[in-house]
């Protein structure tokens, strides 16, 4: 019974921190409806700017002090970069933005590593609450208490302002309806810049409180990202009691997991968010959203048409240079070369997902991973030979986003985005924790190709021969009327439905069609590299697919392959660079202010004023 | 003459409101009927379960007697029924003729195909549908440059794609010139006329109501409360007094004025 107490204390110790960063997410989100990925991110200045702090400030008022003025500094960084950086791009694409924190992301965790290094820092313990207090026999932390203590103000002070204050009225006004707050007269970027100042505050003084407990390292901000969408998913998006719900449930739910199922931890968590969303899709205590149209906002998309031959030809001319390869590069441009492709595949799968589906998914590296593993351990484990085991990984990967698909479309917009991030993490955690079978952090090595396939020469062709197949395939499949009936239930659901359309039959066809061409991306990739890990399934891979498909160009044909050329070429480039996470995300940063519509829209806007191309309306073509 | 549509004692509750309280009513081939009353008397209610997208609490919707209440929207389309939005729905990403493209695509149950070259598919048929309501002109221009009476056109020819025997009209001129307004119901009357189609249209524009209706309802607060020619609704009592709280002839005068 102790133990049971003693267990219970911790889980709600442990809730606040996650509370509080949780709560900013929800906050920000509720405003201005970003996706604040980059929030994990500010939880972590939270600790190191708290760890600094605590430094030079002596004594138990200089500890408490220093987490107060962390709060405060990082909320004054996060309302910087709003000004900076999102503010520019609340036109773009509402989607759009998460590239922008993404960017913000990686300039956050090379600045970290700069000042503070890469040591991870143990936080200095709570003056006058270093020692334990035994509850019914069981030693429970003095600090824990204090948290337990100090959550519950933070909640009630939050409500305070939102229920009780006119900023609150405001911030609550704009949950509801921004485009009305926003008639009403009230200044919508002040109200913007404030709620991310809030937001990212609560997320700094999460990240100094749990100092003593967890100190301060440079993978906090991913590791505590994935906890957090996972309480604000449960609770319910822009949802503040639902964070708090979500919070205590789910550290509760980990403390527990810790002590009677040590190697599913992580899988119970997952497993609870896909349940409650399957239950409830909005969240325990979230609202219904609006259907968004994710990624279509700004500018109409143009008819699309067959390419004309003068970029038949240079395609095949380039294409043709690409082939021969092997006779004028050298032998690492050819490794190289088989990666990009690899990943063009990949990317070019969630292009079409998103660019012709409308259908944003946070998690396609569930199936890029899912075929990388099938391949994998039907090799290593079953001795299956490579063409079999290459065909298994599509067709692997296919019937999961058959299954997820069909589970992820009953929400739709950002509640349909988090049941896919729900499910890939869910995958994630079975192979990490499942080691028995997966081999768990240490991977599965030794997965070669076939004898014929084994030199770098002759693997580059046949990645060049199945990603250029598959990407010219979705191309011909936009110009099919799958392509068509896709945009039609994208564009005006419910005219489409009037006409005949199974709208949700066809978003799971292309659901299926990304996570197969996907899987022959992993089983591709797996064989390239000999060796598979946990991470080919984590969000960052997912993130990947997402930023390069946004920096190509979502409303373009060619986005998603030109962007994963792109970026897998920067990429590779900046890594032989110190602090190159630093020079992508500043490089990120700098396309989604300059070039909203993407790499290829902005290149076809250069090429009209250059007179190249004909405008897409005849009308005004002719009007000229 | 059998009627191709039957309502049946059609109702709709949301929680304790009845947004639509046991209406019923007849519709013969090639009648055009009008359905009319004050903002939230039930109209769109009434309209979206009989094109499925929204189930009713009650009742039954016979279409050639069979009945279809509870049947998704696809399934009603499926079945002869076309309809218009009263906020055009069009496929802004795509030229003129591939919105209607699309609808013939979906009539001859090709939307699943990934072979053949869209382009080429019923270009025919969709442009002698973009003749018939006067958009041929335009057939090359992007639906999301168009204005909004041409984009009504466009609702409309989608709407035909299928040669349905029912059409449904959410407010057909809702947002249109006056001059605009009459000719797409004379461009609608013409097609019924030449089609022998049935149209149901609810109408907040009395001209369009009295010059083009065969037949008026009016709905207020979820019941039907007249039902009769046009020159009987227009001397209607009750109908005056739900219009106009008892205002004299304004209602006549309405429609003779425009």
């Amino acid at each position: 019974m102790g133990l049971i107490l003693a267990q219970l204390l911790t889980g709600l110790a442990n809730a606040g921190a996650l509370f509080m960063v949780a709560s900013g997410l929800s906050l920000i989100f509720g405003v201005t409806r970003i996706v604040n990925f980059a929030h994990g991110s500010f939880y972590m200045l939270g600790a190191y700017v708290g760890y600094s702090l605590m430094q030079v400030l002596p004594g138990a008022v200089g500890f408490w002090g220093a987490i107060l003025l962390s709060g405060l500094v990082v909320g004054l960084i996060g309302a910087l970069v709003e000004v900076i950086v999102l503010r520019r791009v609340y036109a773009a694409p509402e989607l759009f933005q998460l590239v922008a924190t993404f960017g913000v992301i990686l300039v956050v965790q090379d600045l970290a590593l700069a000042i503070w290094g890469p040591t991870d820092l143990l936080g200095p313990r709570a003056p006058g609450l270093r020692g334990v207090v035994r509850v019914m026999g069981e030693p429970v932390p003095q600090y824990d208490l204090a948290l337990i203590a100090i959550t519950p103000v933070v909640a009630l002070a939050l409500w305070y302002l939102i229920a009780r204050t006119r900023v609150g009225v405001l911030v609550r006004a704009a949950t509801q309806d921004r485009e009305m707050v926003a008639a009403l007269g009230v200044n919508q970027r002040w109200l913007f810049t404030g709620t991310f100042f809030l937001g990212c505050a609560l997320a700094g003084l999460g990240g100094a409180l749990q100092l003593p407990k967890g100190g301060a390292d440079l993978l906090m901000d991913f590791t505590i990202l994935a906890q957090v969408f996972v309480v604000v998913v449960i609770g319910g998006m822009g949802s503040l009691p639902g964070a708090l719900l979500a919070s205590v449930l789910i550290s509760v739910l980990n403390v527990f997991g810790v002590s009677y199922l040590p190697q599913s931890t992580l899988v119970l968590m997952y497993v609870v968010m896909v349940a409650v969303l399957m239950w409830r899709p909005f969240g325990l205590l979230g609202r219904a959203e609006v259907a968004g149209e994710l990624g279509q906002v700004g500018a109409p998309e143009e008819p699309i048409r067959p390419a004309g031959w003068p970029i038949r030809a240079t395609v095949a001319a380039a294409l043709a240079v690409l082939a021969a390869l092997p006779f004028w590069g050298s032998p690492f441009s050819v490794v190289l070369a088989t990666d990009i492709l690899i990943f063009c595949l990949f990317a070019a799968s969630l292009h079409m997902l998103i660019g012709l589906g409308g259908l944003v998914s946070f998690g396609h590296a569930a199936f890029w991973g899912g075929g990388a593993y099938v391949a994998a351990l039907l090799v290593a484990r079953l001795d299956v030979p490579m063409e079999v085991a290459m065909l298994a990984a599509p067709v692997g990967a296919g019937l999961a986003a058959l299954a997820v698909g069909w589970i992820a479309l009953r929400a739709s917009g950002v509640y349909f985005a988090m049941l896919t991030l729900a499910f890939a993490q869910l995958l994630w955690s079975l192979v990490l924790q499942w080691g028995a079978v997966t081999g768990g952090d240490d991977g599965i090595v030794g997965v070669w190709p076939a004898d014929w396939a084994s030199g770098n020469t002759a693997y580059f062709y046949l990645a060049l021969a199945l990603s250029v197949g598959g990407i010219l395939a979705l191309r011909h499949m936009a110009h099919a009327p799958l392509g068509y009936a896709l945009r039609a239930a994208r564009d005006a659901p419910l005219r489409a439905e009037a006409t005949g359309l199974h709208t949700r039959r066809l978003q799971l066809v292309a659901f299926a069609l990304a996570g197969t061409l996907a899987g022959l991306a992993g089983g591709l990739f797996v064989f390239s590299k000999g060796s598979v890990f946990p991470n080919e399934l984590e969000i960052s891979r997912s993130f990947d697919a997402l930023i390069v498909v946004f920096l190509g160009g979502v409303k373009t044909l060619s986005g998603g392959w030109v962007g994963g050329a792109v970026f897998e070429s920067a990429e590779d480039l900046l890594t032989r660079f110190a602090f190159w996470r630093l020079t992508l995300g500043l490089l990120i940063i700098a396309v989604v202010i300059v070039a909203p519509e993407g790499i290829v829209g902005a290149a076809r806007g250069l090429a009209r004023r250059a007179g190249l191309t004909r405008d897409a309306d005849p009308a005004r073509e002719d009007a000229r | 003459m059998t009627p191709i549509l039957e309502v049946r004692d059609l109702s709709r509750h949301f929680g304790a409101i009845r947004a639509v309280d046991g209406v019923s009513f007849r519709l013969a081939p090639g009648e055009m009927l009008a359905l009319i009353g004050p903002n939230g008397a039930g109209k769109s209610t009434c309209f979206d379960m009989l094109m499925g997208q929204t189930d009713p609490t009650s009742g039954q919707v016979l279409l050639d007697g069979r009945d279809i209440s509870g049947w998704p929207a696809r399934r009603v389309w499926r079945a002869g029924v076309g309809r218009t939005f009263q906020v055009t729905a069009t496929y802004g990403s795509m030229r003129v003729v591939e919105n209607v493209q699309t609808a013939l695509m979906s009539h001859h149950r090709r939307s699943f195909a990934a072979w053949p070259r869209f382009r080429r598919l019923y270009r025919d048929e969709a442009m002698a549908l973009l003749e018939q309501v006067g958009m041929a002109d335009q057939a090359g221009r992007p639906a999301a440059v168009l204005a909004y009476g041409d984009l009504k056109r466009l609702d409309l020819a989608m709407a035909l794609a299928h040669g349905p025997r029912l059409l449904l009209m959410d407010e057909p001129t809702a947002g249109m010139a006056p001059a605009e307004r009459a000719a797409l119901m004379e461009l609608t009357a013409g097609i019924v006329a030449r089609q022998g189609m049935a149209v149901l249209f609810t109408e907040h524009d009395m001209e369009a109501v009295f010059g083009h209706a065969h037949r008026v309802l009016v709905l207020n607060r979820g019941e039907i409360i007249a039902d009769g020619p046009p020159e009987a609704i227009r001397a209607d009592a009750r109908v005056q007094e739900v219009y106009l709280g008892g205002g004299a002839e304004a209602l006549a005068a309405e429609a003779r004025d425009g």
